[in-house]
């Protein structure tokens, strides 16, 4: 957000937008909504509320009954919607590859389509399969059908990104693949970002896939309705209303285990032994830790396995004392995964680990519960929320000067948008912004009740 | 038998070609009509309907019948033989040209517009490719069954080895006519299996490895 200089992604914004189709209620209903540039922006919401009808008129598959589309400035409204289309990348579930064609082929579809020359086409299928972890090399004259479920859905996003398009609109893209390779691609997805700055628009009904991959969350109902539009943090601390509040579910708190992630947290530090190296040793650096067990690392510093002083003592030189192995999270997994992954091993504790598998420290369930109270007590932060409402009343344009283009409503709308806190948002703002009044008001001292006192309990446990 | 073949052979060689020729030139011609009759219908469930109750209508017709009307407005030679070969070729074409086209993912079609493809080059580079194998099937179909109605384009004084079938049967009993049908039919079945090879060929070489079964 702050690296607005480096933002490559356009704003997006609907401008009083309805469909419809025929006599029925209108799937999408003036909806107004500005996408800010640079950013992921998720729609989420019940099937049928017009989520994906919403998403496909940024691109004009489906055309607006009335309303218009504004991208950085420009109405596309009329435009040509296959130039318009090539402007803007689309995933759609399974990555939507055309079997006939190769990987290289597909990744190649929209450059080709814009006249590229074909050096130029090759260099940039190349750096794109890259970009999305897949070796060109074996990959680029691959059929689809030659490939995994995950990797088509990658080659997807890597055509999608072929011509460098500001814009990205992604279509429930992790909805067909098994949940472990989803989670991979929602990392892959977050680092792609870090480094593009695209504005990304991502439909899903997953509500945590939602939390984990957004800046910004818009909650839809029936007709294309704005419940709630926000920051995930802003929506699991203070849901609008009762329908929002149903969507997010139970356990808002644990949901918020999701927006933290593992290199955030504080991590217990064991101390760590080689494999092969020699057992007396080792045992000693427990001791002086005064550290009952130990991580055992192969020799690209992975960790392999657990090790107690009392094993050590009847070694001469460290093996694995047995082959259960350890649980592993990536440090940039959220806290949610790393719960998870605890759960399932059945384990109190897990190794974290950085890049290329190394080993950077242990993470347990009592560090993860400190955390979610620290979560429920941190203050969320106040932003302003770009423009989303289905009222009629259409916001101004200002450019910042680096380019990048936000929408306000206009100071003479003001009573609009009296009438619209008061309707869409009343119940955010009587009960929920008095709770959160109050609760701002806190003594800072009490506030951080969760955080300290357990901190210096693990502080002596590290010593 | 051997004299027969041999005082003939440039003739029978001759006749074969025009066959083959007749033959393969309609079902081009009826692969390109059936495609555009396909490319029409496809999307609207009644048209679909009445393209393929035609086509099933119209194998019923006996070609012989068929030919022989033709002689009125067309008269004889090759207009009317070319007429009702090529009928008979586009109706299990344009059949599977309809199941191939309707049997496109339509997700694929929505993706391949979501990246910017116009409408045309959706059918051109999307559809039709990925129903190709199927329409290739149909013209095998009718590679196979035109052999036969391209014989009886002789009765109208049509090309291809007709003529040995009708005038051996005419004589039967005289002369070297059991010799003359005999040919025509062997003649027929061989350049039949030699189209068909060629198709498979054809069905190699422009059916992507992506989709190949």
């Amino acid at each position: 957000m702050s690296n607005s200089s480096k933002i490559t992604g356009a704003t997006i914004l609907l401008e009083n937008v309805t469909k419809s189709y025929g006599s029925k209620k209108p799937a999408v209903n003036q909806l107004t909504l500005e996408i800010p540039a640079g950013q992921t922006v998720m729609f989420v919401g019940p099937s049928g509320c017009g989520k994906t009808t919403t998403l496909k008129m940024i691109n004009r598959l489906i055309e607006p009954t009335s309303g218009r589309i504004v991208i950085n400035g420009e109405d596309v409204t009329k435009m040509n919607g296959d130039d318009l289309r090539r402007r803007i990348g689309y995933v759609i579930q399974a990555g939507g590859l055309l079997p006939h064609l190769t990987v290289g082929a597909n990744v190649g579809l929209v450059p080709k389509m814009l006249k590229w020359d074909k050096e130029r086409i090759r260099q940039r299928t190349d750096e794109l399969l890259d970009l999305v972890s897949l070796d060109p090399e074996i990959y680029r004259d691959r059929y689809p059908k030659q490939l995994s479920g995950g990797q088509q859905q990658r080659v997807g996003v890597a055509r999608a990104l072929a011509a460098d398009p500001p814009v990205l609109l992604m279509d429930e893209p992790f909805g067909a693949v098994d949940p472990i390779t989803r989670q991979r691609l929602q990392e892959e997805l977050i680092h792609v970002q870090a480094e593009l700055h695209k504005t990304i628009v991502f439909v899903t009904h997953d509500f945590d896939e939602a939390v984990k991959l957004g800046d910004w969350i818009v909650i839809f109902n029936e007709g294309g309705k704005i419940e709630q539009y926000g920051t995930p943090e802003q929506i699991l601390a203070h849901p609008a209303n009762e329908f929002v509040e149903d969507f997010i579910g139970s356990g808002a708190g644990l949901k918020q285990l999701g927006l933290a992630r593992v290199r955030d947290v504080r991590m217990r530090q064991l101390p760590t032994v080689d494999l092969g190296e020699d057992a007396a040793a080792a045992a000693n650096r427990l001791t002086e830790a005064h550290a009952i067990r130990g991580v055992v690392l192969d020799q690209h510093d992975r960790p392999v396995g657990w090790i107690s002083r009392r094993h050590l003592e009847k070694m001469s030189t460290v093996v694995l004392p047995d082959e259960k192995g350890v649980p592993t999270v990536g440090e940039s997994s959220t806290l949610d995964d790393a719960l998870d992954t605890m759960l399932v091993a059945g384990s109190s504790e897990a190794a974290v680990t950085g890049a290329r598998g190394r080993y950077r420290g242990v993470i347990t369930v009592n560090t993860v519960i400190r955390a979610i109270e620290g979560l429920s007590h941190e203050a969320v932060e106040e932003v302003s929320v770009p423009v989303g409402h289905n009222t009629g009343a259409i916001p101004v344009a200002t450019t910042a000067e680096n380019g990048v283009i936000t929408y306000e409503m206009a100071e003479d709308d003001q009573q609009k948008e009296d009438e619209w806190l008061t309707s869409a948002n009343r119940e955010w703002s009587e009960t929920d912004r008095q709770k959160w009044e109050n609760y701002s008001s806190l003594d800072p001292a009490e506030d951080v009740v969760g955080e300290d006192p357990n901190l210096k309990g693990s502080g002596s446990e590290r010593a | 038998m051997g004299s027969y073949l041999s005082d003939r052979w440039e003739q029978i060689l001759s006749a074969s070609w025009q066959h083959f020729s007749l033959v393969a030139q309609c079902l081009i011609l009826a692969t390109v009509i059936a495609i555009a009759i396909a490319a029409f219908c496809y999307q609207n469930k009644t048209l679909s309907g009445i393209a393929n109750s035609v086509s099933a209508v119209g194998l019923t017709i006996p070609s012989f019948a068929l030919i022989g009307l033709m002689i009125a407005p067309l008269g004889f030679g090759v207009a009317p033989a070319v007429t009702v070969v090529t009928f008979y070729c586009l109706l299990p074409i344009l059949r599977n040209a309809l199941v191939g086209l309707s049997g496109v993912d339509r997700s694929l079609v929505e993706a391949a517009r979501g990246i910017g493809m116009s409408r045309v080059a959706t059918f051109f580079r999307v559809e039709l490719p990925l129903a190709w194998p199927v329409i290739l099937a149909g013209m095998r179909v009718s590679a196979q069954m035109t052999m036969g109605v391209a014989a009886v384009s002789a009765y109208v004084l049509g090309p291809g080895l007709g003529s040995f079938i009708f005038s051996g049967l005419s004589r039967l009993g005289g002369a070297n006519s059991f010799e003359s049908v005999v040919t025509g039919v062997v003649a027929v079945v061989v350049i039949a299996l030699i189209l068909d090879g060629l198709l498979v060929l054809l069905g190699r070489l422009t059916t992507s490895r992506g989709i190949r079964v």
